[in-house]
């Protein structure tokens, strides 16, 4: 069923508060979601003041500077600190975005940070992906081909053929677009939702590839394709400019081609 | 998701019962009725307006005369199936009770076509005995 509240061991309640160095002059406050498994305890929002001008200007640099100067138990992914490892996707001021593409001047006001919603939580901001990871196995994400392939070269491809994967190789599995899905919060058990549809779609749009009649077998199903009603959000939040949507829809509509 | 009583792999969770091999026939019949109640209730709306205050016996003479019985027949079939493929998605999308979802998609379906039945008999009921 749809969930409309949280869990009772889910409820978010108030947490501590760390003030900034004395002789700050530009702070901002940085609300941010704290879970440890091994307390017992329900989560809570710790509440860290942070001196801007001695920080950089993105919210992974706050969140790095408070492990480092304030309180090294803060737990968070990251990796790359530029955009492209997916790691630090979180959940920034309503927003599923990287916090390492995240300016802190775009906030107004204190700076929430939730890890990414409707996951089972490992620690703090840290998402447990391993059902994601294991849906986007289930859709084999690597060429597939029944003719032996050239000894000497690599497969040919045209430019046009090239041109089909733009939009779609950018995509970095931070799955900012499948956790901010209704349909994926309620059915993602079997729905595969934006990040592992427009995946699916990359090797079906993929030229080289000859397994795509059983791709899209595979995909044709109430549960794993049926379930995106185009509501958009993915489009809308994915930070790397990307749109799932529309990949969803190219499925749906090859669907019908080959009818 | 990580359920202790599960040693199944992600992987074997993930895939499961394998794809349905079905869901292209119900999207695109959705989007067919849904085209084809776009002209069915534009005209509704209109010679509902049209007929504003007539008497009873004038509206059944109405409704019981050829166009408007076949037009009434098409909108009242396209609307309940419409409807059913609708509801099937909500229950789909928001029961997860694998009887209370069966039991609601077995009852809406039922419905809509029992309503749909009493429309078109009502329809030709006012065409053929007057
Ligand atoms: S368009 Fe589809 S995949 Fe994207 S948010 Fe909506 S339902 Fe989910
Ligand atoms: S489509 Fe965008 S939001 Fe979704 S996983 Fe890929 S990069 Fe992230
Ligand atoms: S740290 Fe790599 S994407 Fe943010």
């Amino acid at each position: 069923m749809a969930e409309f509240t949280l869990p009772a061991n889910s409820k978010v309640g108030p947490g501590k508060s760390f003030p900034a160095p004395a002789g700050a002059k530009r702070t901002r406050d940085f609300k941010i979601y704290r879970w440890d498994p091994d307390t017992g305890q329900n989560p809570r929002l710790d509440t860290y003041s942070v001196d801007l001008d001695a920080c950089g200007p993105m919210v992974l640099d706050a969140l790095i500077k408070i492990k480092n100067e304030v309180d090294t138990t803060l737990t968070f992914r990251r990796s790359c600190r530029e955009g492209i490892c997916g790691s630090c996707a979180m959940n920034i001021d309503g927003t599923n975005t990287l916090a390492c593409l995240k300016p802190i001047d775009d906030v107004s006001g204190s700076v929430r940070i939730y890890p990414l919603p409707h996951m089972p939580v490992v620690k703090d901001l840290v998402p447990d992906l391993t059902h994601i990871y294991a849906q986007y196995r289930s859709i084999k994400p690597w060429l597939q081909t029944v003719s032996p392939l050239p000894p000497d070269r690599e497969q040919a491809q045209s430019v046009p053929e090239r041109e089909k994967l733009d939009g779609l190789w950018e995509c970095i599995l931070c799955f900012c677009c499948s956790t901010a899905c209704p349909s994926y919060w309620w059915n993602g058990d079997r729905y595969l939702g934006p990040a592992i549809l427009l995946q699916a779609y990359r090797w079906i749009a993929d030229s080289r590839d000859e397994n795509t009649g059983e791709r899209l077998d595979d995909l044709e199903d109430p549960f794993r394709l049926y379930r995106c009603h185009t509501i958009m959000n993915c489009t809308r939040t994915c930070p790397k400019g990307l749109n799932p949507a529309k990949a969803i829809s190219e499925i749906k509509q090859l669907m019908v081609v080959r009818r | 998701m990580m359920n202790g009583s599960e040693m199944r792999s992600p992987l074997g969770r993930a895939i499961g019962l394998g794809s349905a091999k079905e869901g292209v026939e119900h999207w695109w019949r959705q989007r067919m009725t849904a085209v084809a109640l776009v002209p069915l209730v534009l005209w509704f709306v209109i010679a509902l307006i049209a007929h504003l205050g007539v008497d009873q016996r004038a509206a059944v003479a109405w409704l019981g005369s050829p166009i408007p019985a076949i037009l009434m027949i098409l909108m009242i079939g396209v609307a309940f199936y419409h409807a059913a493929l609708g509801i099937q998605v909500v229950v789909e999308d928001y029961v997860h009770r694998e009887w209370c979802k069966l039991t609601l998609l077995i009852a809406t379906r039922f419905a809509c076509f029992f309503l749909g039945v009493v429309g078109i008999f009502a329809i030709l009921r006012m065409a053929f005995l007057r």
